[in-house]
C-alpha cells in the first residue's frame, strides 16, 4: 500500500507544493492538510513546511504551535506517527515542545539562503534510516531564525543521549549552539530541521554539486525513510 | 476597561541579535557609554470587566505559556492598570 503523508498549509506557509512534490517523488501519496482543520485525513506520516506562519508574529511557528490541527498532529507524534518538521516547521515542533530548545534570530542579524553542508549524526530515525551516520549531504538553507539555543542540562542531554539529528559542517551559518541544524526525539519518530531537505529531490532543481549545477538530491532520502519506516512497521 | 501589560526579555544569559546590533549603532554614533542594550516586548491586553485573582493568574499563564516561550525568554513584569502583579 502506498503510505499516506500529510502536509500541513498554515497562514503564511511557503514550502507546503514542494513539500508534497517531494513526497510524490519519493514514491508516496502527498496529502494536503488545513491548519483550522481538527483531521488528519488518516495520513500515515506528515510534514510540518517551512515559510512564514503568521508573518512570524510573536515569536517564529508559536501561533501555528497552538493551532487547531497541531492538537491531533501532537498526539499522534506521542503516538508514534512520523513528523518532520521544516524551518518554519521545526521551529512549530519547538514552540509545541515536541523537540526542545528554542530557536532564535541568526547571530549575524541576517537572513541567509545557501546550499548547506550538514553531517547525519542519527541514522536511526523515522526520517533518516536511508543514510549512515556520518554522512554529508548538502541541502538549501534559507531562513532569518535558526540560531539553536538551549540550557547546558538540555544540551547535554542532547548530546549524551544521540539526540542531534543533523549537525552544520564546514561552517556554522547562524551561531546555533553545538553546531547543531536538526534534532529528533527519543522514539526517533519526530524530526525537525532548519535546512531544507523538499528543495533538493529533483536533478535539475536541487543545490549546485561538484559534479554538476542543481543535481543534489540528497533531501529526497528523508521521504524514502520514512516511507521505509512506515513499511517496516506494518 | 482595565489593562494588564506583560513584559517579556530575551534570557540575560543568551545572545540578543537585536540587542547586540542596537548597541554597535550607538557606539558607531559616539554613544559609547550605552552599551548591552537588550530588545524586548511589551503586549497590551484589554480585560472584559473585573480583574479578580482567577483573571491574574489566568493571565500569568498565558504570559509565561503563549506570550512567552520559557526556553528563550523570561516574563519580567506583570501589571494590571500600572499596579505590578507579584510573578
Amino acid at each position: 500500500m502506498t503510505a499516506r503523508i500529510g502536509v500541513v498549509t498554515f497562514p503564511g506557509s511557503l514550502d507546503e507544493r514542494d513539500a508534497q512534490r517531494a513526497i510524490r517523488l519519493a514514491g508516496a501519496e502527498a496529502v494536503a492538510l488545513w491548519h483550522a482543520d481538527h483531521d488528519l485525513q488518516g495520513v500515515d506520516a506528515i510534514v510540518l513546511p517551512g515559510g512564514f506562519s503568521y508573518g512570524d508574529y510573536l515569536r517564529p511557528g508559536a501561533i501555528a504551535a497552538v493551532s487547531p490541527i497541531m492538537r491531533e498532529i501532537v498526539d499522534a507524534a506521542n503516538a508514534g506517527m512520523p513528523v518532520l518538521g521544516i524551518c518554519n516547521g521545526f521551529q512549530m515542533l519547538v514552540e509545541s515542545h515536541l523537540l526542545p530548545g528554542g530557536l532564535i534570530r541568526n547571530a549575524h542579524q541576517q537572513f541567509i539562503r545557501r546550499d548547506q553542508r550538514i553531517t547525519v549524526e542519527n541514522a536511526t530515525t523515522a526520517w533518516t534510516n536511508e543514510f549512515s551516520r556520518g554522512d554529508e549531504i548538502v541541502i538549501p538553507l534559507k531562513n532569518a531564525d535558526g540560531g539553536f539555543i538551549a540550557d547546558d542540562e538540555t544540551l547535554k542531554r542532547l548530546e549524551g543521549e544521540g539526540l542531534v539529528a543533523f549537525r552544520y559542517a564546514g561552517v556554522n551559518p547562524n551561531g546555533s549552539l553545538n553546531d547543531i541544524a536538526g534534532l529528533t526525539n527519543e522514539r526517533g519518530n519526530v524530526v525537525g530541521l532548519m535546512p531544507h531537505p523538499e528543495h533538493a529531490t529533483e536533478p535539475g532543481f536541487g543545490p549546485d554539486m561538484p559534479e554538476a549545477m542543481r543535481s543534489g538530491i540528497d533531501g529526497l532520502r528523508f521521504f524514502t525513510s520514512a516511507i521505509s519506516a512506515l513499511a517496516a512497521r506494518v | 476597561m482595565p489593562t494588564i501589560v506583560v513584559d517579556v526579555m530575551p534570557k540575560a544569559e543568551l545572545l540578543d541579535p537585536q540587542g547586540k546590533a542596537t548597541s554597535g549603532a550607538l557606539d558607531r554614533l559616539g554613544h559609547g557609554k550605552f552599551h548591552n542594550v537588550r530588545i524586548g516586548k511589551r503586549f497590551e491586553l484589554t480585560v472584559d470587566g473585573e480583574v479578580t485573582d482567577a483573571v491574574i493568574d489566568e493571565a500569568k499563564q498565558l504570559a509565561t505559556e503563549i506570550l512567552s516561550n520559557s526556553v528563550i525568554e523570561d516574563v519580567v513584569a506583570i501589571t494590571i492598570d500600572g499596579t505590578a502583579v507579584q510573578l
